[in-house]
């Protein structure tokens, strides 16, 4: 973590006359749009915040950077942060940074998306993002439940787990996004929690840095509609729930026992470089200019 | 010279209508293509897939029509001029990306080539029907331009017109094509460089003060100046907000639309001097009514054609002009009464008696034939004939 720290100091430095950290915040959030529309104990700002720090760290503009966001508590992003940014609409995000990114491949595009977003109305986008390949970040903000609409049953809640529209506890398994992303060919691939703040950053920075499809899914912490519904009322018993339904990757010696005991593995699932779309994109076009395909 | 020779042939090409829809968009500026495969509008992504690279341009086939919509949009949004093209089912995919590019005011084209309808209904079976889909069908209140075409040349200037009314006016266009017209071939001169009018996004003459929401011109993401942008009612920045200025808003870009209806209706006339049986349509049935209709004056009947390649905003003005010499009106469609309704409400209320608006429609996958138009005003001729002599 040492090294990003260090990034972030140095970023820091960059900007003459920034005398604390919050000055250092204002620089990169909206003053106008907060304090946001997040409930207290919503670990959504710990995203946030982890975001703009990974963002600094790589040195990039704000001009070159586009976030776009999906609907949903995790939607709101956009409006937050003083980048290029795009509320779209349910679950369509990646596609619309597709269409972004495929036109300006110089821009650092960004996804904020929901579990509702990536599991549910959009999974047919996250699974073909995976895919494709195109070098996008897609940080999968997962509460679990459907927090913006009130705490609806999501494809990411826990089996057993109540929600307004599962009052007795879902009969459904939950989905498990780091495997389906693994299964589609995404090329990096990432797990944490908002509680482990330092490894959130880190795994940020990692994935943004990758040139190709990145998948970062925070689990984080809904007190209001998750916790109320399952015994977690207070904002410090969600973040204890989340250390103790994961466990780190490496300590997860048999993936299988962590399975068993009802617990997710967080880390670096996969780190693997693959060309990416737009690079190919831009040999085909060279091959097309040559080739004269279908002549006129 | 041989070489002259050869050049003037090419000047005419034998191509389909979707073929032209495709030329006419790359001719426009056309620099980005996302869809999904659906009969009768393939044609125009395969030939968009073969182009676009060897122009630099972006193609890409997408997982369904709403992801396709959803990147016109985002492409649209990194500045570059962005079309679609599908059909019935897909179009009814595509409300949703439809309804947001109509409030966030982004310029983009957005091409159905109509079939048989309602759901899967008949694939290779033309069709009329989606004319009120096309202008109503995304929720809520909201800004787009109808357009249509009725012969392939049409359909290569109608796409480049849609360009240009997506980029000076930032709203989605919709071109609507009927599976005859997609898939019929003509012989036609293809328009050369600068023949036709091409219009580009207007820029905003100052980055200072620019607001990207209050009808100063189009900004780029990556431009310098950084905003939002959002599908919920917003603010000049692209903020939500809600209330009055909510409302401001809307009728803003309602109104950018509406004010200028006379300045966006194109269309095409047939003896309207002197009509007094007027017949209104669009797309491919104005072929049926324009031979109807020369058939018709050559037996002496004042018939006139008025063939709207706007189908919205609604060119209400026309009417209020012809409305004092025409008896009649007849709107031969293929679908069961759709832009009747809009025909009738425009005469409605207007000084004077009151004008007969009659509708022929037909569902069976078939076209209207000159024939049945021509036989369904002179069946009326006799009928109004022998109600004088009774009289």
């Amino acid at each position: 973590m040492s090294t990003s720290v260090n990034a972030i100091k140095k970023a820091k430095e960059k900007k003459r006359g920034i005398k604390d950290m919050s000055e250092y915040y204002r620089e990169y959030l909206r003053a106008e749009e907060l304090p946001s529309v997040w409930c207290p104990g919503c670990g959504n700002g710990v995203i946030v915040k982890a975001l703009v720090d990974a963002v600094a760290a790589l040195g990039w503009e704000k001009d070159e950077v586009v976030v776009v966001g999906g609907i949903g508590c995790s939607g709101r992003t956009p409006f937050l942060l003083d980048y290029n940014t795009l509320h779209a609409t349910h679950g369509r995000a990646l596609a619309f940074a597709t269409g972004i990114k495929l036109t300006r491949p110089d821009l650092r595009v960004i996804v904020a998306m929901g579990d509702g977003d990536a599991a549910a109305i959009g999974g047919n986008h996250f699974i073909h993002a995976c895919r494709r390949n195109i070098d996008l970040t897609a940080i999968v903000f997962n509460n679990a439940i459907y927090g913006q609409t009130g705490g609806q049953l999501a494809p990411t809640t826990p089996q057993g787990k109540r929600s307004t529209t599962s009052l007795l506890g879902s009969i459904e398994p939950a989905f498990d996004l780091c495997q389906l992303a693994l299964g589609a060919g995404a090329g990096f691939v990432a797990r944490t929690t908002v509680f482990d703040f330092q490894e959130l950053r880190a795994l940020l920075k990692r994935a943004l840095a990758h040139k190709g499809f990145s998948v970062v899914e925070v689990l984080t912490s809904c007190p209001t509609y998750f916790g109320r519904l399952n015994d977690l009322r207070e904002p410090y018993e969600m973040l204890h729930y989340l250390k103790e339904t994961t466990i780190p990757l490496e300590e997860a010696a048999v993936l299988d026992e962590a399975k068993s005991m009802g617990r997710l593995p967080t880390g670096v699932f996969k780190d693997e470089q693959r060309i990416e779309y737009t690079e190919l994109y831009r040999q085909l076009c060279q091959m097309a200019r040559s080739a004269r395909v279908g002549s006129e | 010279m041989p070489e002259r020779h050869v050049k003037a042939k090419e000047q005419q090409r034998l191509i389909q209508g979707n073929e032209a829809c495709a030329f006419g968009a790359l001719y426009a500026g056309c620099r980005f293509y996302a869809g999904y495969p659906i009969t009768p509008s393939s044609e125009i992504m395969e030939l968009m897939s073969r182009e676009l690279p060897k122009l630099g341009g972006v193609f890409i086939q997408m997982e369904d029509e709403i992801a396709s919509i959803s990147a016109v949009i985002g492409a649209s949004w990194a500045g570059v001029k962005a079309m679609t093209a599908t059909s019935g089912p897909g179009f009814s995919l595509m409300q949703e990306g439809i309804g947001y590019a109509a409030i966030t005011e982004t310029p983009c084209v957005i091409v159905d080539c109509q079939r048989w309808g309602p759901s899967t209904g008949q694939p290779t079976k033309t069709s009329q029907g989606d004319v009120m889909q096309a202008i109503w069908g995304t929720h809520g209140d909201h800004p787009v331009i109808v357009l249509t075409a009725s012969h392939v040349r049409d359909v290569f200037e109608m796409t480049v017109a849609a360009f240009n009314f997506a980029e000076q006016y930032r709203v989605p266009v919709i071109v609507l094509l009927d599976e005859v017209l997609s898939h019929m071939r003509e012989n036609i001169k293809m328009p050369e460089p600068g023949e036709l009018l091409v219009l580009e996004r207007r820029r905003p003459t100052s980055l200072a003060d620019f607001k990207p929401f209050a009808d100063q011109g189009f900004l780029p993401f990556g431009a310098g100046v950084r905003f939002n942008v959002t599908g919920m009612a917003h603010d000049e920045w692209g903020f939500p907000v809600q209330g009055e200025e909510a409302e401001r808003q809307l009728r803003r870009i309602i109104h950018k639309i509406n004010q200028n209806a006379a300045e966006l209706a194109l269309y095409e006339e047939l003896y309207l001097d002197d009509t007094r049986m007027l017949i209104v349509s669009y797309g491919i049935t104005s072929r049926a009514a324009a031979m109807a209709v020369e058939q018709l004056r050559a037996e002496g009947v004042p018939a006139g054609l008025l063939n709207l390649k706007t189908l919205w905003p609604f060119p209400d003005f026309l009417f209020e002009e012809l409305a004092p010499q025409i008896e009649h009106i007849l709107v031969p469609e293929l679908n069961l009464g759709q832009l009747v309704r809009e025909v009738q409400r425009a005469v409605q209320g207007l000084p004077g008696r009151s004008l007969p608006v009659e509708h022929l429609g037909r569902v069976d996958g078939s076209l209207i034939t000159p024939q049945q138009i021509y036989e369904h005003i002179r069946q009326r001729d006799q009928k109004g004939e022998r109600k004088e002599e009774r009289d």
